[in-house]
Order: structure tokens, then sequence, then C-alpha cells
């Protein structure tokens, strides 16, 4: 096989592509820039770990099925790990996009990370509500009859009702996981490809711009 | 390569300043174990809630004439499902966003008939029984006229009915056989057998509960239990959760609308909500495109709280 043949694979081009746009330095860096000093950016990377606990809590859940947590006391438990790591995900993630928002975080050609983050903030909170309508207790009861008037009123209830238990808990453990995952993924890839926002300019009337930044 | 600056909300300088060290790894697991922590102190110190649901079974020993009410109103195609519309019968046209009848145009996708799948075919799963087989077939030959008659007496009595012992009193004349469907009804689901018969539509195993949930939320059952946990309408409703936790907190804003005019008096509220937040959603994400909105972050200068060393260290660089 010659060079050029090896040069022309696809698994080739596709680890050069990747290494290019991510180097592995920029992928898991030992330095950054003086201005990340702030309490404020603890908020993303713990969005991240109460993600990590959320899944890991659901999936002890998942070991002895939906209806385990209403007569075990272990099954209750799992469930009360379950429901504060989504609560601190939460509070998490919403202290880390109004960081953001505050920090015009979009500048320098990084919308497309404001766009994944937005995203998963939006999916996350489907995940959590299909979580809640999967409990088979008296709050799903009334949260699932709720909320079925406003999802019946877009037209989207006709295929996405949210009275049918075993439809929303494949939501819940299924597909919405892989999206949230999926969407996290992507968006932390993209801070690390586009690096951390600098600082608004301050005291300075012309300045110059970093196009090849823009432009990726 | 380089140009004069103008969009100081889009645009920024390449940073020529220092760097610091960062261990990611390390800031990771730290914030893994963190969280972790957390998470296990606060499910120790508070739990979790898990009201147990409310069955068929609950509520008509509960409030057995409440359920004979619903049950009426689903007979004779009062109830709010029966009179639903999209996605479940074509009985309204639904909510409308303007001109727009969304769930009408998507269609009837879950077809209820009231009458049948909360009545009669649940009476018929029952085991033969003269009196309740002898209704269930006159029933099945009146005309529709008729059953309207019958179910106009029993509706008329209905006001003056009350539940003795599981028996509804005192007996009503005039109304064919509905005494003895709402009575056999009752019994059923007195007896738990109504929650087999609607949780078992689609065969041996079901996991979908759409029928006993539009049944019991048609009555007022569910509402007042709901109401007593906190959790009505007007109590910010569904984000809230039963006992005395966040719930989801995080729904604030779409349970905000529904406190305030128009959407809390408009028969149209739930379309209007929903049709707000897709805009606000919407207006969320493409915020770095929008003048204006996202010159907010510049104009307040909260960003100086959160880059305070940094621009401690540009004015004052005696002090780094």
């Amino acid at each position: 096989m010659s060079y050029a043949e090896i040069e022309r694979q696809w698994t080739t081009r596709l680890r050069k592509r990747f290494v290019h746009l991510l180097p592995p330095d920029k992928l898991l860096p030992d330095t950054q820039p003086s201005y990340v000093a702030s309490w404020i950016y603890v908020f993303g990377v713990t969005t991240m770990a109460a993600l990590f606990v959320v899944i890991v809590s659901g999936c002890l859940l998942a070991l002895r099925g939906p209806q385990w947590w209403h007569s075990s006391s272990v099954g209750h438990f799992m469930n009360s790990l379950h429901l504060w790591s989504v609560e601190i995900f939460f509070f998490a993630m919403v202290v880390h996009l109004w960081g953001k928002f505050f920090m015009a975080a979009w500048r320098g050609g990084r919308a497309l990370t404001w766009m994944t983050g937005v995203v998963t903030f939006l999916t996350s909170i489907a995940a959590a509500f299909t979580g809640y309508l999967s409990q088979s207790n008296f709050d799903s009861q009334w949260i699932s009859t709720q909320a079925k008037d406003g999802i019946n009123a877009t037209g989207a209830g006709a295929y996405w009702n949210v009275l049918n238990m075993g439809q929303m808990l494949m939501w819940h453990i299924v597909l919405l996981p892989i999206a949230a995952v999926a969407l996290t993924a992507l968006h932390v890839l993209l801070v690390r490809i586009k690096g951390v926002v600098p600082p608004f300019a301050e005291k300075t009337s012309v300045q110059t711009v970093d196009t090849t930044e823009m432009a990726s | 390569m380089s140009r004069q600056r103008n969009r100081p909300d889009v645009d920024v300088e390449p940073w020529k300043g220092g760097h610091t060290p960062y261990d990611i790894i390390k800031e990771g697991a730290l914030a893994l174990l963190v969280v972790a922590i957390l998470t296990l102190v606060l499910a120790i110190v508070f739990g979790s809630p898990d009201e147990p649901s409310i069955t068929m079974k609950s509520w008509s020993n509960a409030a057995p004439l409440d359920f004979t009410q619903d049950a009426l109103s689903q007979l004779n195609q009062t109830s709010e499902t029966a009179t639903y519309g999209a996605p479940y019968n074509d009985n309204s046209t639904g909510q409308q966003l303007g001109p727009l009848s969304l769930a009408k145009w998507v269609g009837a996708k879950i077809r209820i008939n009231t009458v049948n799948a909360f009545v009669i075919d649940p009476l018929k799963a029952l085991p033969p029984q003269p009196g309740l087989t002898s209704a269930l077939a006159t029933w099945s030959a009146g005309s529709a006229s008729t059953r309207a008659g019958w179910l106009r007496h029993y509706g008329t009595a209905a006001t003056h009915l009350h539940v003795v012992k599981g028996s509804i009193e005192p007996a009503v004349t005039n109304a064919g056989p509905v005494p003895v469907l709402m009575q056999s009804l009752l019994t059923m689901a007195r007896s738990g057998a109504l929650d087999e018969a609607l949780g078992n539509e689609n065969g041996f195993y079901n996991t979908d509960y759409t029928l006993p949930l539009l049944f019991l939320e048609d009555g007022n059952y569910l509402g007042n239990q709901a109401e007593r946990q906190h959790l009505g309408g007007d109590q910010w409703g569904m984000m809230n959760e039963t006992g005395n936790y966040p719930g989801q907190a995080w729904l604030w804003l779409y349970t905000f609308w529904y406190q305030i005019p128009p959407f809390n008096s408009s028969g149209n509220g739930d379309v209007l909500v929903w049709a707000l937040m897709m805009l606000l959603s919407v207006v969320l994400l493409l915020v770095p495109f929008i003048p204006g909105l996202r010159s907010i972050p510049r104009r307040t200068r909260v960003y100086r709280l959160i880059w305070r060393e940094h621009y401690r260290s540009v004015e004052h660089p005696s002090l780094r």
C-alpha cells in the first residue's frame, strides 16, 4: 500500500482533520488565559459533573425496573439521589447560562457554542419533564393531565402523548439522555476548539480583530 | 490581517496576555466529588416524595358521587374529554392560535369514544349478570333520541343523588338502563375491576394510561387532591411537587404566564403560552444575532464583576 493511498483513506483524513481542529493540547489543556479567574467558571464543569451523577443514579434506578422505588427503601434512596442530582444539575446549568450571557460568550465566532448550550438546556428540560411523568405516582398523574392541554393545543399531543407512561419513560431513559449527552459533548468540544471568550476590551478606541478566530 | 473593530458584541480581540496553570482533569474530578457528596447529603437529609397514585378504586370509594357524576358525563358526552376535540375526537375545534387550529389540523389520532371507552366496554368485560346484561342490551337497542331521553331524566335527578354504602340513592325512574349502568360501573370501580378494564385496553401488557388518566381528570377528585398539595393551576401548578420539594423550578417562566391575563382567562391560554415560550426559546437561541439584545451584557457591565481581577490588573498594573 502506497503512502498516497493511505493518505486518501477516510480514517486518515478524518483523524488529520480532527487533530487539526482540536490538537491534544487544546482538548486537554494544561494552561488557561489568566482572565479565567472567577467562581462563575465553576458552574460549567459542575453542570457536567451533575449530569454524570444524574446518569449514574438513573442507571441504578433502572436496575430493578420502574416500580422498584415504590416498594424498596434502597430504591427510594436511589430515586432521592436521582432527584437531587437533577436539582443540582439545573441550578448549575442556569447559573452557567446566565454567567455566559453576561460574558457575551458568543463573541469571537462562538455563536454555535452558545446555541448548542441553549439547545442542551431545552433538551434537559424535556428530559426532566418526562422523568416527572414516569414516576408512576400522584405527581405524575397530576403533571401529565395538566401538561397534556398545552402539548395537545400545539398539535404535538397526537404523536407525543404525555398520558402514555411507556412512551414518556422511553423518551426519558433513552432518546432524551442520548440527545442531552451528545449535545453536551458537542458543546464542550466547541468550547475547547474556540477557547474561553476573552473579556470586553475597555479604554481603547481602535483595536484589532482576530479574523482567523472569527472565520473558524 | 486586521480591520477596524465596530462590532464589540460580536468580535473579540485575540488574547495577548498571560496564561496560568490549569489542570482540567483535576478540576473535573473535584467537581464530580463535590457534586456526588452534595447529592448524597441532600438525598439523606431530604429524601424524595412519593405520594401514591389515585386509582379508580380509591377514588370511587373516597368520593363515590364524584365518580358517578363523572361516569354520567362520559355517558352523556358532556365531560371534558368528550368535548375536547383533537387528538381525542372531532367534537370541538380546540384551541386556536389566531386563525390557526393546530390540533384540529393534525386531527384526532388518539380517538376516544367516552361512552364506550369509559362505561359500556368496561361493563361488557364483567362476568354476565342478569340485570347488567339486560341493561346493556337495552342501551344497545336504544335509538340516539331514546338514549338522550334516559340520560336527560337521570341527569335531572343526578343533582339530588347520594351514595350510601356503595349504593346510589334514591332510585331514578324513566331513565331506562342508565341507573343500572351507573350502579354497576360504581360497584365495578369500588372493587378495583375498572382499573383492570381501563388499563388492559391493549391486552395483557400495558404501559399506556391515557384512558384512566382522562377519566380521572374529568372528575373533581384529582383536582381537589392537587389543590391540597398546592399543585393547582393558580398555585404555580405543575412546576411544584408534592410535599416541600423544589420540583421543576426551571419551569417557572412557563408556569408564570398561567398566572396572569390574558393567558389565565383565555380559552386559548395553553396554545398562547406555548407559542410565547417557543418564541422566547428561539430568541434565547438567537441572542448572538439579535442587535440590542446581544448588547445587554456590554451595556449592563455585569461582566466587570466576572472579570474583576482582569480589569484590576489592566487598570492598575502596579497591583499585578
